[in-house]
Parts: C-alpha cells; sequence; structure tokens
C-alpha cells in the first residue's frame, strides 16, 4: 500500500524581499527549500514506512527545477517521486493545482492501492491551506486536517484515528481509508538524510508527468482553470505602535497598565 | 665468573632456553599485535622517516614526554626519568655482558678490561636512580595517589614497579658478588664500583661466594626475560610502541580525514578496523597515565567522556573483535554504542570540545580528536543519529550558510553605520573574513566593529564580502558532518579563488583555524592571519600606534584553537601589553594548559545538561584573579564567559573584552 506526500518547493521566505515598485516577489539569487510543513508531511509518511511497512511515493507541481527538492525527498527515504510539470500547469491557484494533483494520486492508485495522502497544513509562500481539502475533495477521500498526532492506523480493518489540534480543544477522529491528512509542525521531528542516501538520490529517478500523461483538460487547470488571480503582493507599511505609558520614569504605573491591556484583549485572566 | 659456563653444557641449555623462550613470547606476541594493527586502514604517508627516527629517539632520550608534564604538583615524571635512563643502560649492559659475554661464554674476554670496569661504574651510579624512581613510583601509586591515576592500583601496575626496582637490586648483588669474588672490576688494578664495593663487604664467606652469584645472576636474568615475555601482555608495550607511534606521527597533528564520495569507509567509524593503523597503534602507546583525563574540560566537571578511556576502549575492542574480523567473522562488541552494549557511549562522544587539551599532554603522542570525530562521522554521515538540538543547526547550515539560519542578506549588516568596502579583487589587500558570529551576534558585532577601527587607524587595505561570506564550516567539520562541510570548503575555496582572494584576516580562531589548516588539505595557499596576530605585527612595525590605558586587573584566557591548535599565545598577551601598558594576569591553568571555554567542537550547539557547565569552570577560575576585565580573543569564548560570569553573578564587576575592543580603546 502506499502513502503519498505531497510537498511544494518554495522560495526560501525569509530570503525574499518584495520589489517596493513593481509589488513582485524578487526571486533571483534566492535559494528554494522544500515547504516547512511538507517536510513533516514527509516525515510522517516516512514513519508510517518504518512502523506499517507502506510505500512512500512524493509528488509535487512546479516548474522542472523541482526535482531537486524531490530528490531531497528520496534522499529522506522516500520511494518514488513524481513530478507534475507542464507550462499548462502553470499559473494555477488553489483548485486548479488540487485537480492536478488529484489527477496524479488517481494514476498512483490505478499501479497500487493508496492508503493515504498527508500534506503540510499550508504552504509558506500561498498560506491558503486549500490545497489539501482540495484533494481530497476532488478524490472523495476522508478529510482530515490539522493533524498533530496519528493515534493508529488499522491496515486491515482499513481505519485510522488521529488527534487534531484545533483552537483551545483537541480532538480524536476515526475515519475510513483512504484518507487525506493536512499535519502541523508539531506532529513530528523531521530525519537527516544520511550520505549513502543523498549519494543515492543524486542518481534516482524522479518520474516526470506533463499533460501528455495526465490528459486533463486544459480549461480545468492552469491559469484558464484558476477562479481566483493574485492582483498585487506587498509588504504591509510598517507603523510605530502608540506609546501608551512612560516605563523609564514610571514603571510601575507601565506595568499597570501593561497587565491592563492584556487582560483586556483576552491574553491573560486577571 | 660465569654462572653459565660453570653448569657447563646444562648452563648454556639452561641460559639459552629461558632466553629463547621468553623471546620467542615476546615475538609471537608482537606478531599477533601487528595482525590485529595489520585490520586498520592504510594511513596517509608519515613524514620523513630517518628523521622521524632520530627525533624519536632523541624525545626519548631526553624524555620529552615528561618534562612537558612535571610541575609542582605532580613530580611523578622525574621517577620516569630515573627508569627510563637507567634502563637504557641496563639494556646495553644486558646485551653486551650479559648476552654476549655470559650466554656465549668469553666473560673472560669481555670482562678483563678498564672499559668494563667504567661501565660498572656507570652503572653502579645509574642502579640507585632507577631503584629511587621505582620506589618513587610506588610511593606515589600507593601512598599519594594523584588523581589521574585514580583506580590505577592494580595488579598490572604493581608487577612493572616491583619488575623494575628488581632490576638495580639483582644487577648490584651481582656486581658485588663479582668484587667479593676478585674478578671484574676488581682484580683490574682500577678502583671498583662504591656502591658493590660496599656490598661485597656482605660476602665474606669465600665459600659462598659463587652460589651467591650464581643466585644473583640468575634471579636478575630471569626478571629481564619476565619483563621480555611480558611486554606486549601489559603497559610495558608502551615503550616500543611509543617510539613507532613517535615515528609515524602525522604530518599535521590532529588533522582531519577528508571525505572521498566513492569509498564509504570515510564516511565514519563504527568498526574498529575502519580506524586507520596509526590510530590502531596509538592504542597499544598508551600508557594509563591519565594526564589526558585531568586535563581534560569533559572529565573535569562530570561528563560521560575520558579521552584515557576512549583510547583504552578502542583497544579493548580490537582485541576482542579484531581477531573474529581477522577470520572474517562479524564483530561481536559494537564500537559505538551507548550503556553497555558498546565500547563507547555515544554521549561521551557528544561531549568533546575538540580542545586538544588531552592531544597536548599525552607523552605518547596519541591524538584522541580524530578517533572522536570519525566515531561522531559515522553517527551522523551513516544513521542520522546526534542530539536533536543539532537537527536545526545543520539545516540552517546546509540551507543559510550561518548557525542560526537568519538570512544571508543580513551579513554585512554589522556595518550599517560605518563605510566599509567590499573586497575588490587586485585592489584590495586583506580580505576581512567576519564569520557569522562576528556578523550576526549582537556582541560579537562590537568586536567587528573595533576590529575595523583598528585596521583603518594602522591603515590596513581591507575589504568584506559581505552577503557573498559563507560560513567556513568549523562547527559541521567537528560535529562529523562531513559531507556537508566538503561542499561548503570547497565553494568557499573556489569563491576566494573567483575574487583573487590570498590574503585573509579572521576575527573567529574557528575560522582562522579552518581556513588556514582545514582548507589547506584541499590545497587551497590562503594566507590566513589572526586579528590579534596582525595587530601585534602593526604595533611592533610601528604602524599601530597605541596610548596605554590602564584596565585594571586583567586576565587573558586562551582560545583553545588559537592556542593548542595553531601554538598563537604570545600575539594576543603582547597586544595587551602594548594597548594596557601591563601584562595581562595568568590563570592558574594557561597557554598549552589553558581550559576550555566549553564552546569548541560544536559543543556552541549543544546543550550541557550534564555535570558542572564547563565555562562556570572556567569563570571560577578567572574570578580566583579578581580581575576586572576577562580578556578574550574568540567570539565563543566571549559568549561562555559572559554568560558564565552572568550565571556567578559578576557580570556588574566584571566585564569580558575582546583583544580587539582593548586596542580600539587605546587608539589614539
Ligand atoms: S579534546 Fe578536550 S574535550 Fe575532547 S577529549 Fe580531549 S581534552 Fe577532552
Ligand atoms: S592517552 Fe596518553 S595521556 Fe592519556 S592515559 Fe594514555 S598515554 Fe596517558
Amino acid at each position: 500500500m502506499l502513502v503519498v506526500a505531497c510537498i511544494k518547493q518554495v522560495p526560501d521566505t525569509t530570503q525574499v524581499k518584495i520589489d517596493p515598485v513593481t509589488g513582485t516577489l524578487i526571486r533571483e539569487g534566492v535559494p528554494f527549500i522544500m515547504n516547512p510543513f511538507d517536510t513533516h508531511a514527509l516525515e510522517e509518511s516516512l514513519r508510517l514506512k518504518d512502523k506499517y511497512g507502506f510505500r512512500v511515493a512524493v509528488i509535487s507541481m512546479g516548474p522542472p527545477n523541482t526535482v531537486v527538492t524531490l530528490k531531497k525527498a528520496i534522499a529522506l527515504g522516500a520511494d518514488e517521486a513524481v513530478l507534475l510539470s507542464d507550462r499548462v500547469f502553470g499559473g494555477a491557484d488553489t483548485l486548479a493545482t488540487s485537480r492536478v494533483l488529484a489527477e496524479a494520486i488517481r494514476r498512483l492508485s490505478q499501479k497500487e492501492e493508496v492508503a493515504l495522502v498527508i500534506c503540510g497544513k499550508q504552504t509558506i509562500d500561498g498560506d491558503t491551506a486549500q490545497v489539501g481539502p482540495g484533494i481530497a475533495t476532488r478524490l472523495r477521500y476522508a478529510q482530515l486536517t490539522l493533524v498533530d498526532q496519528i493515534q493508529k492506523v488499522d491496515v486491515q480493518a482499513k481505519r485510522i484515528i488521529v488527534r487534531r489540534k484545533l483552537e483551545g480543544r483537541h480532538e480524536i477522529v476515526e475515519a475510513p481509508l483512504p484518507a487525506l491528512l493536512t499535519v502541523l509542525r508539531e506532529i513530528n521531528k523531521p530525519r537527516y538524510p544520511t550520505v549513502p542516501m543523498r549519494l543515492m538520490s543524486e542518481t534516482a529517478e524522479v518520474m516526470v508527468w506533463d499533460n501528455k500523461v495526465m490528459h486533463l483538460d486544459e480549461s480545468s487547470i492552469g491559469l484558464k482553470g484558476s477562479p481566483t488571480q493574485v492582483r498585487r503582493i506587498f509588504s504591509p507599511e510598517k507603523t510605530k505602535g502608540e506609546i501608551v505609558g512612560d516605563g523609564v520614569n514610571k514603571p510601575e504605573e507601565a506595568a499597570h497598565l501593561l497587565v491592563a491591556r492584556l487582560v483586556q484583549k483576552d491574553i491573560i485572566q486577571a | 665468573m660465569n654462572p653459565v659456563s660453570d653448569l657447563s653444557a646444562a648452563g648454556f641449555a639452561l641460559f639459552w632456553g629461558l632466553t629463547i623462550f621468553a623471546a620467542g613470547i615476546f615475538l609471537i606476541r608482537g606478531y599477533q599485535l601487528l595482525k590485529l594493527l595489520s585490520l586498520g586502514r592504510e594511513n596517509k604517508k608519515p613524514g620523513n622517516l630517518i628523521k622521524q627516527t632520530f627525533l624519536a629517539i632523541g624525545h626519548m632520550i631526553i624524555q620529552e614526554c615528561q618534562f612537558k608534564n612535571i610541575r609542582k604538583k605532580d613530580r611523578a615524571g622525574i621517577g620516569h626519568l630515573f627508569m627510563v635512563w637507567g634502563f637504557l643502560l641496563f639494556v646495553t649492559y644486558y646485551f653486551f655482558f650479559i648476552v654476549i659475554a655470559s650466554g656465549f661464554g668469553i666473560s673472560e674476554t669481555m670482562e678483563h678490561n678498564a672499559i668494563y670496569t667504567i661501565y660498572c661504574w656507570v652503572m653502579d651510579i645509574a642502579a640507585p636512580f632507577v631503584f629511587i624512581g621505582a620506589v618513587w613510583g610506588i610511593i606515589r601509586r600507593y601512598f599519594f595517589l594523584p588523581k589521574r591515576l585514580e583506580g590505577q592500583r592494580t595488579w598490572e601496575a604493581l608487577l612493572i614497579l616491583i619488575t623494575v626496582l628488581l632490576h638495580p637490586i639483582t644487577h648490584v648483588g651481582k656486581i658485588a658478588t663479582q668484587i667479593a669474588a676478585g674478578s671484574p672490576p676488581a682484580g683490574l688494578g682500577i678502583s671498583t664500583p662504591p656502591l658493590s664495593t660496599a656490598l661485597s663487604n656482605l660476602y665474606t664467606n669465600v665459600g659462598s661466594v659463587a652460589g651467591w652469584h650464581a643466585f644473583w645472576f640468575w634471579s636478575h636474568w630471569g626478571f629481564v626475560l619476565l619483563v621480555l615475555a611480558i611486554i606486549g601482555y601489559t603497559r610495558y608495550l608502551h615503550v616500543p610502541a611509543a617510539i613507532i607511534n613517535d615515528i609515524l606521527r602525522p604530518q599535521k597533528k590532529g588533522e582531519l580525514s577528508l571525505i572521498d564520495l566513492k569509498d564509504r569507509r570515510t564516511f565514519g567509524t563504527a568498526r574498529v578496523d575502519n580506524f586507520t593503523q596509526k590510530q590502531l597503534l596509538d592504542t597499544y602507546a598508551c600508557v594509563v597515565c591519565g594526564y589526558c583525563q585531568d586535563a581534560c574540560p569533559a572529565t573535569n566537571t562530570g561528563k560521560p567522556l575520558n579521552p584515557r578511556l576512549i583510547i583504552r576502549d578502542v583497544k579493548a575492542n580490537l582485541m576482542t573483535n579484531g581477531p573474529l574480523i581477522h577470520h572474517k567473522k562479524e564483530p561481536v562488541i559494537p564500537l559505538i554504542g551507548s550503556g553497555k552494549e558498546g565500547s563507547i557511549g555515544e554521549d561521551a562522544l557528544w561531549a568533546c570540545t575538540t580542545c586538544w587539551a588531552c592531544m597536548e599532554v599525552c607523552p605518547v603522542y596519541i591524538e584522541h580528536v580524530p578517533k572522536i570525530i570519525d566515531m561522531r562521522r559515522h553517527l551522523v554521515q551513516m544513521q542520522s543519529k546526534f542530539p536533536e538540538e543539532l537537527l536545526n543547526f545543520f539545516e540552517n547550515m546546509e540551507q543559510r550558510s550561518n548557525p542560526w539560519g537568519i538570512a544571508p542578506a543580513d551579513r554585512a549588516k554589522w556595518a550599517t553605520d560605518i563605510t566599509v568596502k567590499p573586497f575588490e579583487t587586485g585592489k584590495t589587500e586583506y580580505l576581512f573574513y567576519v564569520g557569522c558570529f562576528g556578523a550576526f551576534d549582537a556582541r560579537a558585532r562590537q568586536v567587528t566593529l573595533a576590529i575595523a577601527r583598528v585596521l583603518d587607524a594602522a591603515g590596513v587595505s581591507w575589504g568584506i564580502l559581505g552577503r557573498d561570506e559563507k560560513c567556513c564550516g568549523d562547527s559541521l567539520r567537528r560535529l562529523g558532518n562531513e559531507f556537508v562541510f566538503d561542499r561548503m570548503a570547497q565553494e568557499n575555496i573556489k569563491l576566494f579563488r573567483d575574487k583573487g582572494i590570498t590574503k585573509i584576516i579572521t576575527e573567529c580562531p574557528h575560522c582562522f583555524t579552518t581556513l588556514k589548516n582545514d582548507y589547506a588539505q584541499y590545497g587551497a595557499k590562503l594566507d590566513v592571519i589572526h586579528h590579534t596576530e596582525l595587530f601585534d605585527r602593526l604595533i611592533k612595525e610601528g604602524k599601530l600606534k597605541l596610548k596605554p590605558t590602564d584596565l585594571g586587573t586583567l586576565v587573558f584566557h586562551d582560545s583553545c584553537y588559537l592556542g593548542r591548535h595553531n601554538g598563537i599565545y604570545q600575539p594576543p598577551r603582547d597586544v595587551i601589553t602594548a594597548a594596557t601598558g601591563i601584562a595581562p594576569i595568568e590563570m592558574e591553568r594557561n597557554h598549552k594548559r589553558g581550559f576550555c571555554c566549553g564552546a569548541g567542537g560544536g559543543r556552541m550547539w549543544l546543550e550541557e545538561k550534564t555535570g558542572k557547565r564547563i565555562n562556570i569552570e572556567r569563570v571560577e577560575e578567572a574570578l580566583k584573579q579578581n580581575p576586572k576585565t576577562i580578556c578574550v580573543s574568540c567570539p565563543y569564548c566571549m559568549t561562555m564567559f559572559e554568560d558564565g560570569l552572568k550565571d556567578k553573578g559578576a557580570d556588574k564587576q566584571v566585564r569580558v573584552l575582546e583583544v580587539a575592543e582593548i586596542v580600539a580603546r587605546a587608539l589614539k
């Protein structure tokens, strides 16, 4: 049985600056990394592999240089990697992206039964958290978002129990397989590749599927299939906060004021 | 007089039978030990063997091994000097006057001459010294045991000391009975050696002298042969092994091996036969003196690391697994393993600060650190098993080329308020390689600014790489992540080459060592200088003019990577003297004996959960001098001292300054 980890290659956002004139990201010279949330999705897949003997496939939609990130996944222990890359996939929003990824998973499931699809909660460049749920919807898989712990996978009975982390509470949920999980960073600590695995991954093969393989209707994918489009990106203007107390000369008064404000904002309890 | 020929054929049979038997044991054991050694990997070529051999013999004769370790608190080395010098004379005597003279029945010819008498005189003087040396050793070990020898009151140690003690006793007995019987050295018309002559007066009964002589002769030779036979089984082994170990010493002390991506054996050591033959020879040479553990900051502060035990345990592992490996069987005890599962615990390997204190004091030139790092390499590169704090560190290094994962674009931020020129090929003389601490750490940035001011004041032509600068990879390498280090080193070297950079000033002793020594392994020809060394030169050349500014009592702390790793002790001190008008005060442990701050070897990025914190130990030592200022030459030491002072609540009274900051204050 297969666990599919969906990953995305993103620019290292700490190193991205926004061009104040054109309002676009300056990507030049910025290194790419595996979306941090996805490293946890991959790690969780690998742990399931270690524990239950699943095979792990990683898939990613992106430009050809995404191969680098997919090879990193292989170095960490993924058994196969598929890159979905075609000009017609470009410019996609979350809906169009989920269509391509869902189709790829469907194709994988024709060869080998898919037990789980694991995605990171969101990407650090898009921040929508919609692609995972989109895939689940298209594939009609059980949809388990915000997972911070997989408690049990019953391969025989085809059921999974996970813990979801919601604001102020946890939820233990049981669902049938196949299921799609989106995971939080707390779920695990990613592993580090060994040198032999790194070297092996350098020569490992990454399958590339373009739309000649995927046969998707071009009007439902890429820019054409995307109902939403980004109009502008800009950094919010930085404003200085107001100064309400004098901590230097009247520290006690300032402390009282601070406590009052925190209570008011419900950050601490009085 | 010859007790051998006195027994005619039986005597010769007995003499040669015993001698050949003992020599046989010695040789067979030697062969076994060599076989085990040969399981190790081939070594890098040693230096010029002839020169090294002379050097090694010289070292033994002048007893460098002991002289460097004799101090007020620990004078055991003196006893050793006596024993070794005596031993050399004894061995010569055995060869000529026992094996040849007695063994071949030609004592008459060999002994009836002045040379023999003179030699007897020499031995007569040497014997009491050996005696004193051995008694001194016994007293040291059994009455006033130094800490480094704790747990070392073993039967083996006693056996060795007693056999040493018996040599001079039986020898003098032999000569005394010869004199009593009127044989040489007596009866040649030359005065006989005093001690033996005095003792010869005990043998007044002419009838029994020959018997006594035979007794002393045979017991003497018996003990000599006993020693010969047990060399390979006891610490006597250090005698031949240490000499060979000195001869085969690597040309560059403590050098770590490079990784070869085509050869898995270079990825790390998890089996004893993956050490090099020289590394295994190290373990034979260990004499269990404990100097290394006495100097080790980890052992001293209750960490699970003891450099002596690392060496002992590698040897024990070789003794157990070696024969199996030799017969192509699987080893039974893993080399690395926590608890009782393996020979060396992982936590011990992670505790090393790579301060080289152990390697500095080891009398027999053992290199502990490369072994520790080879084993770390296995854990990191083959098993991805390391303290979890390191995961972020490794990722940050690979991703952003600095320990904290700060955006590389911020590398030149320290210079926002001053004008700093970028390095320009062909125009700028020196690259100022700021390093990660100097560029990102708030405190170290002040040091960076101070260096910049001083360089400008001295009119040095310098520039920086700014955001193009990358980490040198020091911690990665010491932590065993050689794969990533290797890539970073090659990238850096290429960058330097492309920019035509050949002269580099570093702020940090770790960058200094890495660029200077580690990169040299890749053939990089860089002229690297630490800022304290450069300042020293500039002051002495009159290019840097200072107005001495008294800073009160100031103690200086040696950085291990400047001191022990590169032998730079005096320049920072001279700079301080020039800048403050007075020489810095020394702590109890200083120069070669300096005590690590606790941050080297990647320990900076690891939590220190066991035992006392190393920086606290060092800060307490510094505080004993009642300083107003503690002066350091390394950003790691800076952090460790400032943290330590805070923990001790002394940060209000005592400040930590870097050499450059002191110089900047004294600028005219
Ligand atoms: S290098 Fe320093 S910390 Fe490491 S074993 Fe030697 S003395 Fe101990
Ligand atoms: S390793 Fe060197 S210093 Fe340490 S006990 Fe052995 S011989 Fe002595």
